[in-house]
């Protein structure tokens, strides 16, 4: 019972923020009747694509590629990181990765966008010329919408302009 | 068991009978500040309008109009301890005494209560140089809609003197973004263009982002990851109503309405990862590609007679804004050449200039490009500016900067003289994107 009217209470506190979110003097021709929420959709869950997940060892820990400013190719002392996931991926072909493009904050979000995809397609292709499955593999590009840190400093851009290579359970 | 529900159908109307009570948003509220004006604003007197107590619910019409016309930078509004009479009808003006007061125009009104719970606005403008007066009008709204009668009143006066129809009574959308990466919560919200009465359109753990307008104002389109992927959504502001328009196989974004609101171009990549843009008719799902490149393709915009878009493209080795006609056998032609970086393209509404996102001496800023000379200005003066947007009547540009780390959004006039920006109270906002004239 206490649980119920603790989940009455938050349901009740959920519909004062939302309630709250338009003051009185909204015009009723421009207020929405309904306030939107995309978090209720059901492929919105945080812990679908969990990156505790998947294999272990010095080089398949590592699950982060990092890129240069404006490039899209993978470097030097990327490719033994790459290659390792490849080798783990062709030998377990039930194995799904999600390869999460990203860039860093500087210029344009659109076309960000592309040049996380651009990171994300580079990653994809490397693993396919390396023996894995196109159906292991989906790629999604954020661009600079979900930085690994805040800061407008070149430290924390080489930080963002990645490809996160996470394992689906 | 009962008296136990009892008890927590009494909380539960308690915390429903404190919803009404809040006055204050949970979410960024904006702050105007004006940053630069013309050095010689013009002088002018907005006397406080006659009340309609209680109807106006204390809504200060004459502050309203008065700061609007001041974030314009093109006025200076008389203190209202410097007003020795107060006045509420052009017929009561002493216009030698505002005149000595270096006033050029005053401005009075009264707000009357109607019988049908409506208020009605008089305003009227004299100059006070020719003693002649300039405009008389009214204007009847409901009582919670009198900031938006206020912002008509100002649009008025600012055409009257100015010859420019003023862009008070519209809207802006924007990203608001909270909390610390990478935890953070996504809010798309329509505000006034002054920053108040904001509204969330949309909740979201994940990145939102390319609102854009449907040119009758009705209607937002907007990238959603929500579904951990990208997807293009279109929402009736009014009800909330949405659907998704896109969802397809890799990139879904930078949606643009087409002018009759019937097409949204938008960028697609495929599972290739090569980016385009492509043409969606939103009532019968056909879809057809318009541009076809190895380089990314994204951005576009439509002009305003719809014959045409612009868009960003770094087919030439770095991205540079392209046009291309949308008629039968038309190639995509570069028409920027100013730096290396040229970006996001927003037509004017005239169709005579392009607003872009230009990297000028090593800093992101926003530069006006003359579409017949191929001159650019530069218009802001941050590091990291972004996203401009037009203000329906042409005067101002909205847009993102970085301060201290946050992102905040600025307005700044046409031809750089005048500027005020809008900060949030917490987190930081983006993507400001101006909304057209209301009817």
């Amino acid at each position: 019972m206490k649980h119920l009217a603790t989940t009455a209470a938050l349901f009740a506190s959920l519909l004062l923020i939302a309630s709250c979110s338009s003051k009185p003097e909204t015009l009723p021709e421009q207020a929405p009747q309904q306030q939107s929420t995309a978090d209720t959709a059901p492929a919105d869950d945080a812990n679908a694509t969990t990156d505790a997940a998947g294999p272990s060892g010095e080089l398949l820990s590592k699950r982060i590629v990092y890129f240069d400013f404006d490039r899209a190719d993978i470097r030097a002392d990327s490719q033994t990181v790459v290659a390792a996931h490849a080798r783990y991926l062709a030998a377990n072909p039930t194995q799904k990765v999600r390869l999460e493009g990203h860039a860093d904050e500087r210029g344009s979000r659109e076309y960000n966008i592309g040049l996380g995809e651009r990171r994300g397609q580079a990653v994809r292709r490397a693993l396919l010329l390396q023996g894995v499955a196109e159906v292991q593999l989906s790629t999604v590009s954020y661009g600079e919408e979900r930085p690994a840190a805040a800061g407008s400093d070149e430290q924390t851009y080489a930080l963002n302009r990645r490809v996160e290579i996470i394992y689906i359970r | 068991m009962p008296h136990k529900i009892e008890r927590m159908k009494k909380l539960a109307a308690f915390l429903l009978l404190a919803t009404f009570g809040c006055a204050n948003p949970v979410f960024a509220q904006l702050k105007l500040t004006i940053t630069q004006g013309v050095t010689d604003p013009i002088p002018i007197a907005v006397v406080p309008f006659a009340r309609a107590v209680p109807a106006d619910g204390g809504v200060d019409v004459a502050a309203i109009v008065q700061r609007d016309l001041e974030s314009s930078g093109r006025f200076k509004g008389m203190a209202r301890t410097d007003m020795l009479t107060t006045p509420t009808t052009s017929a009561e003006v002493d216009i030698a005494g505002w005149k000595q007061q270096r006033n050029d125009y005053v401005v009075v009104g009264r707000l009357t209560a109607l019988a049908n719970g409506d208020v009605a606005i008089d305003a009227e403008l004299v100059n006070v140089l020719t003693g002649q007066r300039l405009l008389g009008q009214k204007w009847t709204v409901q009582p919670r809609n009198l900031r938006n009668g206020a912002h008509r009143v100002a649009d008025a006066i600012y055409e009257k003197i100015l010859g420019v129809r003023g862009a008070f009574a519209t809207r802006i959308a924007y990203v608001s973004v909270d909390g610390k990466p990478p935890a953070q919560r996504y809010q798309l919200i329509v505000a006034d263009a002054d920053g108040e009465n904001p509204r969330i359109i949309l909740n979201s753990q994940q990145p939102l982002m390319s609102p854009a307008w449907s040119a009758d104002g009705d209607w937002l389109a907007y990238v959603s990851f929500e579904r951990r992927v990208s997807a293009v959504y279109v929402q009736q502001v009014r009800t909330g109503q949405r659907r998704m328009v896109s969802a397809r196989a890799g990139i879904n974004g930078a949606p643009a309405w087409s002018p009759d609101g019937k097409k949204l171009a938008l960028t697609l990549s495929g599972s290739n990862g090569n980016l385009d843009v492509y043409l969606l008719d939103l009532t019968t799902q056909q879809l057809t590609r318009l541009t076809d490149d190895a380089g990314i393709d994204t951005e576009a915009v439509f002009t305003a007679d719809g014959s045409a878009i612009y868009f960003t493209s770094d087919r030439s080795g770095n991205p540079q804004v392209y046009r291309l006609g949308l008629g039968a056998n038309e190639r995509p032609r570069r028409v920027t050449f100013t730096g290396s970086y040229n970006a996001r393209p927003r037509i004017s509404p005239d169709g005579k200039q392009l607003a872009v996102l230009t990297l000028d001496e090593g800093a992101y800023r926003i530069g006006v490009q003359d579409i017949a000379t191929g001159t650019m200005q530069i218009l802001s003066k941050g590091r990291q500016d972004e996203s401009p947007s037009f203000a329906p009547n042409g005067a101002m540009v909205i847009l993102a900067g970085r301060e201290r780390g946050q992102g905040v959004l600025q307005t700044i006039s046409i031809d750089g003289q005048t500027s005020f920006r809008l900060n949030a109270d917490a987190g930081e906002v983006r993507e400001p994107v101006w909304g057209p004239f209301l009817p």
